[in-house]
């Protein structure tokens, strides 16, 4: 067994097939291409069930959706809003308060498969190391974008942002927002492993803030019997939100606020520690 | 004891270091942004905003760059600007001399704004105020030439109104009247129609900015015949009797 621990990919071979292991990955994929095939259907087939984009949509002419943070850059600037774009906002927060705030960044946000592609790439061509910025840093991009939307009067981070001009660009005509989305893509896999979504993208620290209260959370209930493979912190795209719930004496759930319920240690495990729960579930199977 | 108090003291000291450089680069970023923001409030003339839009400072304030205005427009008049685009990025414009604003009378892409970026409760059409037609260039239009082109008034769906033609006297023939197309700030909506249609390889008419294409009368200026007809005659008992000043003796 000592020795089985100690390759972990021998023994994730072994178990279940390969969609069975990659239930979860396969899901969230399923989740973002949906997203993005719901919001193409119209303008390349005609078929109007959502309009608009990721910072705000129409869905089938009645559900109001909207990014919250670009609302919250529009109160700095000074706007006060309509009405449909606040309830559209309110929906949103309420919907990722319930399934994990920053399940919008591993199960909607185009981006992830940008940087997941990214990160996957690292892996395979085992390029080192390179430099994060702080994990603090996209809190204080999210204060100064906040600010400069004040000082301007516009809402600041939308003429850059890679994610709106991702998805936007798809919907609408791309120009040269694809520079950007390379850019990104090259960040991460050049110059910072996991760099832009957990230390950038204040987009993601807008729903992280969410994620704080959020009630689905990934916990690992049959701690015990871990046997430090290390798989789940190889593909873990916030290595630091397990240690605590994996490893600490205390509730066993995930209460990080960056954990962003993409599921892939559920998947990754083959001891069958992890599974999805409520946060205030401190019970532990053996 | 005190390698300890030195250790978590060093570990103290590289949080900080990181905290302030985090702070420090996003302050950066922000100012860049704030900057960058403020400037690219600068529209080209050449991009209109949709009906109903709010002056373009607070236009870039309230735009979340949806497109669900663009997505309402039936003729696909409205585009989304992308990265590199004419407008600021990702907010909606058309340009007129490619296709203009057909002027729906049920307005649906400012009923579409989830924020109020368009105003939604524009109460017709008519009281769009997209942009200013201009005749930029009285030396190639051709009516200004004495010619009877009239196609930027023929096309106006404000005829008569936004765009009326100004008879003149011909100095060039001596017996031929000019006849000048004349916009009307009052029922122009800028919908683009004229610029659109204009004959010319480059339009005379271009559908400016408001800001662009209006001058201001200062404040303080009261114009006499204007008060005349507010209070209904005029604001003086009588004519003035001026006394008659001439040399001695004349």
């Amino acid at each position: 067994m000592s020795g089985a621990s100690m390759t972990a990919g021998r023994i994730e071979s072994a178990r279940g097939g390969l969609i069975a292991r990659n239930r979860w990955l396969l899901a969230r994929r399923a989740s973002q291409l949906g997203v993005l095939a719901l919001f193409l259907l119209g303008p390349l087939a005609g078929v109007w069930i959502v309009k608009g984009n990721l910072s705000s949509s129409l869905t089938l002419g009645v559900l109001p959706l909207t990014d919250p943070y670009v609302l919250l850059q529009s109160l700095a600037a000074g706007h006060a809003l309509a009405g449909t774009a606040l309830a559209g906002a309110a929906i949103v927060v309420a919907f990722y308060l319930l399934v994990g705030g920053r399940a919008y960044c591993s199960w909607v946000c185009p981006m992830n498969m940008v940087t997941d592609g990214a990160a996957w790439l690292r892996r395979r061509l085992g390029i080192p190391g390179g430099r994060t910025p702080s994990k603090q840093f996209r809190y204080w991009l999210l204060g100064a974008t906040l600010a400069a939307s004040f000082g301007a009067g516009a809402i600041a981070w939308e003429l850059v942002n890679p994610v709106s001009m991702f998805h936007r660009g798809l919907l609408f005509g791309v120009g040269l927002a694809w520079l950007v989305v390379l850019g990104v893509f090259l960040y991460d896999l050049l110059v910072s492993p996991r760099g832009w979504c957990g230390h950038v993208c204040p987009v993601g620290a807008a729903y992280s803030l969410i994620g704080k209260a959020s009630v689905l959370r990934v916990a690992a209930p049959r701690r015990a019997a871990c046997d430090d493979c290390g798989d789940c912190f190889r593909v873990c795209p916030e290595v630091q939100v397990i240690r605590p719930a994996l490893k600490g004496t205390g509730t066993p759930v995930i209460t990080a606020a960056n954990c962003t319920n993409c599921a892939r240690c559920i998947d990754v495990c083959h001891a069958n520690v992890f599974r999805f729960t409520h946060r205030f579930d401190r019970r532990e199977a053996s | 004891m005190v390698r300890d108090t030195d250790r978590s003291q060093a570990a103290r000291r590289q949080f900080l270091a990181r905290m302030a450089g985090a702070a420090c680069g996003a302050a950066l970023v922000g100012t860049g942004l704030g900057l960058y923001a403020g400037r690219a409030g600068a529209l080209p003339a050449s991009a209109l905003r949709p009906p109903g839009a709010l002056p373009e400072d607070e236009f870039l304030g309230a735009c979340v760059r949806c497109g669900l205005c663009v997505r309402a427009c039936p003729y696909e008049t409205l585009k989304l600007s992308a990265l590199g685009g004419a407008a600021p990025t990702g907010t909606p414009y058309f340009e007129a001399r490619k296709v203009p604003c057909e002027m729906c009378p049920d307005v649906p892409c400012a009923k579409a704004c989830p924020t109020g970026a368009l105003d939604k409760a524009i109460p017709s059409i008519d009281d769009a105020r997209m942009g200013l037609a201009v005749i930029v260039d009285q030396e190639s239009c051709l009516n200004y030439q004495g010619l009877r082109c009239d196609v930027c008034y023929r096309v106006c769906p404000a005829i008569d109104k936004a765009i009326t033609l100004e008879p003149r006297h011909n100095e060039r023939t001596g017996r031929h009247t000019l006849f000048i197309p004349t916009v009307h700030s009052d029922a122009c909506t800028g919908c683009g129609k004229c610029e659109r249609s204009c004959v010319l390889e480059e339009a005379a008419i271009k559908v400016l900015p408001l800001k662009q294409a209006k001058g201001r009368i200062g404040g303080h200026y009261r114009l006499g015949w204007e008060e005349k007809k507010k209070a209904g005659g005029a604001l003086i008992p009588e004519p003035l009797q001026l006394p008659v000043r001439r040399p001695d003796g004349q």
